[in-house]
């Protein structure tokens, strides 16, 4: 009697471990079915427009079959790194403030002011560089929407997350290591050199990178300030358009090789997205490899 | 070399301190921008009347109903799945599974996906292959598939903040591991729940680039969820680049939608510190 009982609550474990196990395949193959999808969207290119358009046409003129993408993605690259030139070394000295100068309540607030910056969406972002810092800039070197003001944006939108993570990486070393460097007689400086960065350097690397995703990820901040002109900048003020802004500015009336030629850039996208996220994973294994031996 | 230490300091003291003021001062800037320019706009008549002359004059009653439905939609059909995801990877698995990693990675994958990209892919999939159109159906699904990562993350830690003694004392219960599901996990793992949940919402709330072609842009009140519908968000946009003379309305809506994440925000931090003070050992 017992032992029926027993195999059929074994059953119902069975039965719920293939239920959950279901779920998880739905939730895993979301992302093979947006490679998927978008490589449907773009599986007759290489006949129709052929691959080597994408680099060598003359420029991005969709009307007249001209598909270059390179334009754009040198403005994504650009505005990423200046943005991540900015962001990652102010996020550093941010996390340096949190930890070796701020007392316990400004350690709290500026905590949450960053916590509600990162949670601030991106259109509001780009609606706020819309009417405040493009007329800045433009006062100063017009046109005002360009390169500068993408970097601004994007630097704003990037720093609040990539100082919590460095934060985060700075709080996972043992006090002792900094007491240590402390006993010696160095400075704040010393700490920051010797102990902190050496330490955290697989935390800041990672903060890194997640923000390049983003960077070259974000849409509507960088559509709304960036000038949306198809061209190579040849100054900071020079107004850009990336990737991302022109899938967002296109696709509403794109058809046939156009609206292939969109989805080209989304794989490129997503490509560039998922060597990040390889990268980040092969370099925790190599840390957490190194640690055990 | 003393004085070099001394004045190292001092210059990595003014750096920090700027920086972190920096901060303060473009949150404060925004903020005031925000409600200076938004908060005369704001009345009741605001948010119950449709937008009217393209949304230069009138109100955001319907792009508030859409939005919800949108957010309402995308946690609906979530919430299932992640939940069932996070007690597979955090119970029902070992630590080592090959199927555990495969399914972690492409989590970690679809969280890194820019939003674009999941535009691109929720036109392509929902509006045309399953024919469901520019509808608040498409962009709820599309926002689904965006919010799960954060969602299955934030569940799988509070799954895993339960000791593990717990589960030993439960099993020697007799409990099977259903029932450990829903008599210990579940209800001790509750206010992780709910946080992921308002994360996810956030999210959802905020977004813009990956509706404005699933979801669309008819700002007009929405019948079913097979109707287009403009979310808050996607409303600034438009106002923004599309109309002149629109930045008013513009700093109105995107007042609400901040207050509106703030409050969520506030909302998860009281619960995180709630159960943070009260501990996890509620007996």
């Amino acid at each position: 009697m017992l032992k029926i009982k027993a195999s059929s609550l074994l059953q119902t474990d069975n039965l719920v471990a293939s239920i959950l196990k279901i779920a998880a395949c739905l939730a895993a193959i979301i992302v093979i079915l947006i490679l998927g999808f978008l490589i449907r969207e773009t599986a007759d290119v290489p006949a129709r427009i052929g691959l080597t358009s994408f680099f060598f046409d003359k420029t991005w003129n969709p009307t007249e079959s001209q598909f270059n993408l390179i334009p754009m993605l040198a403005g994504s690259l650009l505005s990423t790194l200046g943005a991540i030139i900015l962001a990652i070394p102010t996020g550093v000295v941010c996390a340096v403030f949190l930890h070796l100068y701020a007392g316990q309540s400004l350690k709290f607030i500026l905590r949450r002011t960053l916590e509600i910056l990162g949670g601030i969406p991106s259109v509001v972002y780009g609606f706020w560089g819309l009417v405040v810092l493009v007329p800045l800039i433009n006062s100063w070197y017009p046109p005002g929407a360009g390169l500068l003001a993408a970097v601004a944006v994007l630097t704003i939108m990037i720093l609040p997350t990539a100082s919590l993570m460095i934060d985060a990486a700075f709080q996972a070393i043992p006090k002792s290591a900094v007491k240590g460097v402390r006993a010696l007689g160095l400075g704040r400086w010393e700490i920051l050199t010797l102990c902190l960065i050496p330490q955290a350097r697989l935390g800041i690397l990672t903060a890194t990178l997640l923000s390049v995703g983003r960077a070259i990820g974000e849409t509507m901040a960088v559509l709304m300030v960036c000038g949306n002109i198809v061209q190579f900048p040849s100054s900071i003020f020079d107004p850009i358009r990336t990737l991302t802004a022109n899938i967002a500015l296109e696709l509403g009336y794109a058809e046939g090789n156009h609206r292939s030629a969109l989805y080209v850039s989304g794989i490129l996208l997503l490509f560039i997205v998922a060597i990040l996220i390889v990268v980040i994973s092969v370099f925790e294994r190599h840390h957490h490899r190194a640690k055990h031996h | 070399m003393l004085n070099t230490i001394k004045n190292r300091d001092r210059m990595l003291g003014l750096l920090s301190w700027s920086a972190s003021l920096a901060v303060f001062l473009i949150l404060g800037i925004l903020l005031f921008d925000m409600i200076s320019d938004g908060f005369r706009t704001m009345s009741v008549e605001f948010f119950l009347s449709g937008p009217e002359k393209a949304g230069r004059a009138g109100g955001i009653a319907p792009i508030l109903v859409s939005t919800m439905l949108v957010v309402g939609i995308a946690v609906a059909v979530s919430i299932p799945i992640g939940l069932a995801t996070a007690l597979l990877l955090s119970e029902f698995t070992r630590t080592n599974s090959q199927f555990a990693f495969i399914v972690r990675k492409s989590l970690d994958i679809l969280a890194g996906v820019p939003s674009i990209v999941f535009g691109l892919f929720g036109n392509a999939f929902f509006c045309v292959y399953l024919k469901l159109g520019f509808s608040i159906l498409s962009g709820g699904l599309t926002l689904a598939c965006m919010v799960l990562p954060i969602l299955i993350r934030t569940t799988e830690e509070s799954f895993r903040a339960v000791p593990n003694e717990f589960r030993h004392g439960i099993a020697a219960l007799g409990f099977t591991k259903t029932g450990s599901v829903f008599h210990l996990l579940m209800p001790m793992a509750l206010p992780g729940l709910v946080v992921g949940t308002i994360l996810g919402i956030g999210r959802a709330t905020a977004e813009t680039a990956a509706l404005i072609f699933t979801s669309g842009y008819v700002d007009r009140m929405p019948e079913s969820i097979f109707d287009s519908g403009r979310t808050l968000s996607v409303h600034i946009y438009d106002l923004a680049m599309n109309i002149p003379g629109g930045d008013r309305m513009a700093y109105a809506t995107s007042l609400c939608l901040i207050l509106i994440l703030l409050s969520l925000s506030i909302i998860t931090n009281f619960i995180a510190k709630s159960v943070f003070q009260r501990g996890i050992f509620i007996s």
